[in-house]
């Protein structure tokens, strides 16, 4: 039996708990209450759905969601197929140039797309996709992020397993596909799930590459939406906040523990 | 060479070479461009920019925005980096089962700490504009008790900058968390019991064991978070646009603003450079003092 922790550490975590949920609980709570009553902590205010549907009607979220999962999956689909052979061939093929080659791709941990916004947007425009759903994945189609990671799976992948496809007449791809990826699910998992966050909270870069409805992702919708000059009163905005949140946070709080033990698989290096 | 080690050298080659393409165009390319690029002038009239050597940087150390930039971001670093760690250690503590005592509702706890990670900071970011709504907004509700109760957190030079870091570190501690939780897992529960045999304290047990095994974290969520303290401005182009007064400018905001407000693309190359000479002295130091240690390899 491990010993319970005493009363200050227990109530620390716990202010410190409080102190984390308290901004989310308070917009839940605003959001359900009409106008004046959602800045009151009577608790016996009236609950109302009325700004979740005044949200939804006045900004374009859907459009948002539909663009914002466009976007998550050509990211996803591109960052698989181009990280897995590459994180394979840094894992196990020797060729001239590997190691520099390896160190110049982990450039892109430190140099993320946004800090190179100003060129990355010249390039976008270069090839025409300014304003257009590509364009807002186009930075993120690779990812060191994704190579290292699943070159780090694929190191711990038996060598004898390599070594007995080897044998038997399977070149590089074929081993890949059918010794490698399989055994490597649950980084893929793990990775998915972190690319699917990111992309769903990522906001810089497509605030700066689209500039219309029909291409602009969730965050920069609730962003254009938010800003005072709409009018809106703040129970409204906390509303269409909470809306585009709910999928992830929802799907969060069924799953935390898979969630937690996956970003911590994508943590582990 | 013999002929299948040349057919493994063009497979290698050919299997790494879309991603590292992809890489390249958005990476490497960008940041030589950016250095080429802060060395000419704007494009006007359709006519190319012009070469103007280092006018770019002479204006930049003449141009007090720059500084107060750099200022800012200096005091934002110098605040998220170590808040954001220490907070992230005590939550990983404070919930792990494995190494540490059995805490009430940890449950609950680590549900709690966990949340802001999958949160869009631009969500957080107007969660948080909420909290700080001078009058009716939680934070002067709470404080109204004291005497103050209507305070303009995000209008008034000295606590906007404050605010800011307040949100950052909120999101920074909570995805940090993480790690340290997945560290702690790996800490055999063994040692916990030979320290309790031995009479350890929790402290000493922290201090002497723990600490050190969590060293390879560590040092990998330091270098992360001070690239990060670089980089997060989604709440700053939400909450403030940069103001008051340039109050909440650090330098990416900055680059941002020269770059899509002003549309100076040869002068937001000039401070990209500036950023980017800073990331290369964390590689640097990272690379010198840490070694191999938090490698990614």
């Amino acid at each position: 039996m491990k010993p319970r922790t005493g009363i200050p550490e227990t109530l620390g975590a716990w202010l410190l708990g409080l102190a984390w949920i308290l901004p989310l609980i308070w917009a839940i709570w605003a959001a359900f209450h009409a106008g004046t009553a959602a800045t009151s902590f009577s608790p016996l205010a009236p609950l109302t759905l009325r700004n979740f549907v005044q949200a939804w009607k006045a900004a374009p979220l859907a459009r948002g969601i539909f663009n914002t999962t466009v976007v998550i999956t050509i990211a996803l689909v591109s960052q698989f197929l181009l990280c897995t052979p590459a994180a394979f061939a840094f894992a196990r093929l020797s060729f001239p140039g590997r190691d520099a080659l390896f160190a110049l791709v982990l450039v892109q941990l430190l140099v993320s797309p946004d800090i190179l916004m100003v060129e990355n947007y010249r390039t976008t425009a270069a090839f025409g996709l300014v304003d257009s759903l590509l364009g807002i994945a186009l930075p993120y189609l690779g990812s060191a992020f994704g190579i290292f990671l699943l070159r780090q799976t694929f190191r711990q992948v038996p060598r004898e397993l390599d070594e007995a496809a080897r044998l038997e007449g399977l070149g590089p791809v074929r081993r890949l596909w059918q010794v490698y990826v399989p055994l490597a699910r649950p980084t893929y998992v793990a990775y998915g799930l972190v690319l699917v966050s990111f992309h769903w909270n990522n906001f810089l870069w497509p605030l700066i590459v689209t500039n219309s409805v029909a291409t602009r992702p969730l965050t920069v919708t609730l962003a254009m939406f938010s800003t005072p000059d709409q009018g809106l009163d703040w129970p409204v905005i906390t509303a269409a906040t909470l809306l585009s949140v709910a999928p992830l946070l929802v799907a969060f709080l069924i799953f935390q523990r898979q969630f937690m033990q996956n970003f911590m698989r994508a943590g582990i290096r | 060479m013999t002929r299948s080690e040349r057919r493994e050298a063009v497979a290698g080659w050919l299997l790494v070479l879309p991603a590292a393409a992809l890489l390249a165009a958005f990476t490497h390319y960008p940041t030589v461009a950016t250095l080429w690029r802060s060395l000419h002038g704007q494009a006007l009239h359709g006519k190319p920019p012009s070469f103007v050597a280092l006018a770019n940087y002479r204006a930049m150390v003449k141009d007090p925005v720059f500084w107060q930039a750099l200022r800012n971001n200096a005091v934002y670093s110098a605040a998220v980096i170590p808040l954001s760690m220490a907070l992230s250690i005590v939550m990983a503590l404070a919930v792990d089962a494995a190494t540490g005592a059995r805490i009430r509702g940890r449950t609950f706890l680590r549900v709690a700490y966990f949340t802001p990670t999958i949160l869009p900071m631009i969500a957080i970011a107007n969660i948080w504009l909420y909290f700080f709504t001078p009058g009716y907004g939680l934070i002067d509700r709470l404080l109204a008790p004291f005497g103050f109760g209507n305070w303009n957190w995000l209008g008034a030079a000295s606590t906007a900058l404050p605010a800011m870091i307040v949100v950052a570190v909120w999101r920074e501690a909570a995805f940090y968390m993480i790690f340290y939780l997945a560290a702690l897992q790996t800490i055999p529960p063994t040692l916990r019991e030979a320290a309790t045999l031995e009479g350890a304290s929790r402290f000493t047990f922290f201090r002497r064991v723990i600490w050190p095994l969590l060293t390879p974290t560590t040092l990998f969520v330091f270098v992360n978070v001070v690239i990060d303290s670089f980089r997060l401005i989604d709440q700053i182009v939400v909450m403030t646009h940069g103001g008051p007064d340039n109050g909440t400018t650090i330098l990416l905001y900055y680059i941002y603003e020269v770059g899509f407000q002003y549309w100076d693309s040869g002068y937001a190359a000039a401070l990209t450079a500036v950023l980017l000479a800073g990331l290369a002295v964390v590689a640097l130091a990272q690379f010198l003092l840490l070694g191999r240690r938090v490698h990614y390899g």
